[in-house]
């Protein structure tokens, strides 16, 4: 079972979050050719490796996730929560 | 290579079994070849040998990095069936099921095609609803091995079923008869003996290390086991598609790699005589049970995108839950095997039989994991794609170009994601 260390909530199993997707996706500003449109939506890299993704911690605190993650053997590098502003304010809280 | 037919079995048995060929050489890489199939699975297999058998083309090989038949072609629930329904899908998966039913012949190799049906069960009106508008397009697009079960019919087909106080009360099912299951292994070794008769090079531990390009087209492969250069290259490495298409500088593709876990219990009487299929509020289940007597059955994904060939407990859980939710009887049977595949999972849940911005490229992938019962059709149309260079009509809305114009063929309709299709 992959665990996850939950800026809020400590290391949760992984049944306590729900998978986002691709946190490497930027989406185009609203106006953007379609092209630029059907590449954020449709195309992926798929990543074979450390890829940056995402997860909601659905049965914890609620919040979104940014998981540094391997593809291949499914170890977690870093997590920090998806919003700068906040991640920045726990971290300081924090003292990291 | 030795037919198998009455005459040859009743011989070897009483010469002690010495008079059998081998099923497929081993021979070395030749430099050069006209078609060189990338992935020795079933898809690959199956499209070299509708090429060196109907279209004529001689000098094939098919390259695999391990075995064949070590990759999903044996990770899967070997199930076959055609109940799909939007236009282009439903063509295709009925070429392939009718293929199926003369695959034994074909190849002159047991394939151990069991046509036991496929009852998929359905827990609200508007299920049935669904179900019931599903399987009457099949029934007007050419099929009438469709039927919707009431009650009493399921009960009587399926005893062991509980009908009588499941979280989620059954209220009947859909069934395709000609649907079943069929021996995954045989059907891999079926189409590599085949294909090595008409002189199909099967070249094994052989992976493609680099890719040679210039601006239009593929020069050669570098394998393991030296420069292989070719005419056309057909990719068939569902699982590993992004992967090889980034070697051959191509960028991005609508797929990602996601896994699905499959598990087999110890062997047990004859219990369960269909394939039944079971999906309610999301959760989706299918058992049958092969002619060893062990109960096959899956689930859903892990939910995550992930490369590793290893499965994660949660599923185990889920899958144990659904079983013992439908059939309470098999709740002491014990677990004897369970593994994990690689998916490529497309982003509308629709396989791609395509050409490529590289000339003498051509793409089989995205199958999802539905890609053994497409085995047949998918190594005809693509074997047609690379012979002909034009996709036939059936495989023509399998392309890479339809989320950019928005014909996507989105069985679920569950929209740009692809954990969500399958």
């Amino acid at each position: 079972m992959i665990r996850i260390n939950c800026p809020f909530c400590g290391p949760r199993d992984q049944v306590e979050f729900s998978y986002g997707g691709d946190g490497s996706i930027v989406y185009p500003p609203l106006d953007a050719d379609a092209t630029a449109w059907h590449d954020a939506v449709h195309q992926r890299e798929n990543i074979r490796g450390l890829q940056v993704e995402t997860w909601q911690h659905v049965y914890g605190c609620r919040q979104w996730l940014k998981v540094e993650r391997s593809t291949v053997d499914h170890t977690i590098h870093s997590v920090r929560l998806a919003h700068d502003g906040a991640a920045m304010a726990v971290e300081a809280e924090n003292g990291r | 290579m030795t037919r198998f037919n009455a005459w040859n079995v009743l011989k070897n048995g009483l010469l002690g079994q010495s008079g059998w060929d081998r099923q497929w050489r081993d021979p070395e890489p030749k430099s050069a070849y006209d078609v060189v199939i990338v992935g020795g699975g079933l898809h690959g297999l199956a499209t070299a040998y509708y090429l060196a058998k109907y279209h004529q083309v001689r000098r094939i090989a098919v390259v695999e990095k391990g075995w064949i038949g070590g990759g999903n072609a044996g990770r899967n629930t070997t199930i076959v069936r055609s109940n799909y329904f939007l236009p282009g899908n439903r063509e295709f998966y009925e070429k392939s099921l009718t293929m199926w039913e003369q695959l034994s012949h074909e190849l002159n190799y047991n394939v151990m095609f069991s046509q036991r049906s496929h009852v998929s069960l359905f827990h609200s009106p508007g299920a049935r609803d669904a179900v019931a508008r599903r399987y009457n397009i099949m029934r007007l697009t050419g099929n009438d091995d469709t039927e919707l079960w009431d009650l009493e019919t399921l009960k009587r087909n399926i005893p062991h079923l509980n009908t009588e106080d499941a979280r989620f009360p059954i209220l009947g099912a859909a069934v395709q008869k000609r649907a079943g299951t069929a021996r995954h292994d045989a059907v891999a070794w079926g189409y590599a003996r085949a294909a090595d008769a008409l002189g199909v090079d099967i070249l094994q531990n052989c992976e493609v290390q680099s890719i040679e390009r210039d601006e239009n087209s593929i020069q050669t492969l570098t394998t393991s086991r030296g420069a292989i250069t070719a005419k056309k290259v057909g990719f068939a490495v569902a699982g590993n598609t992004s992967l090889l298409w980034q070697q051959a500088g191509l960028g991005q593709l609508p797929i990602e790699s996601h896994k699905l876990q499959a598990f087999v219990t110890e062997p047990l009487k004859p219990l369960i005589d269909q394939v039944v299929v079971y999906g309610v509020g999301g959760a989706h289940f299918y058992i049958s049970q092969s002619d060893k007597g062990g109960l096959v059955y899956g689930g859903d994904l892990d939910w995550y995108k992930s490369y590793a060939q290893r499965g994660n407990l949660h599923i185990v859980q889920d899958v144990a839950e659904c079983a013992t939710a439908i059939f309470p009887c098999v709740g002491r049977a014990r677990l004897l095997r369970h593994w994990s595949g690689i998916q490529d999972m497309s982003m509308d849940g629709s396989p791609f039989i395509c050409k490529t911005p590289l000339s003498n490229l051509y793409l089989n992938a995205g199958w999802n994991y539905g890609g053994f019962k497409a085995t047949c059709a998918s190594g005809w149309y693509f074997a047609d794609l690379i012979a002909n260079d034009r996709p036939d009509p059936v495989i023509e809305g399998h392309n890479l170009q339809r989320f950019e114009t928005g014909a996507v063929l989105d069985e679920r309709g569950a929209g740009a994601d692809c954990k969500l299709h399958g």
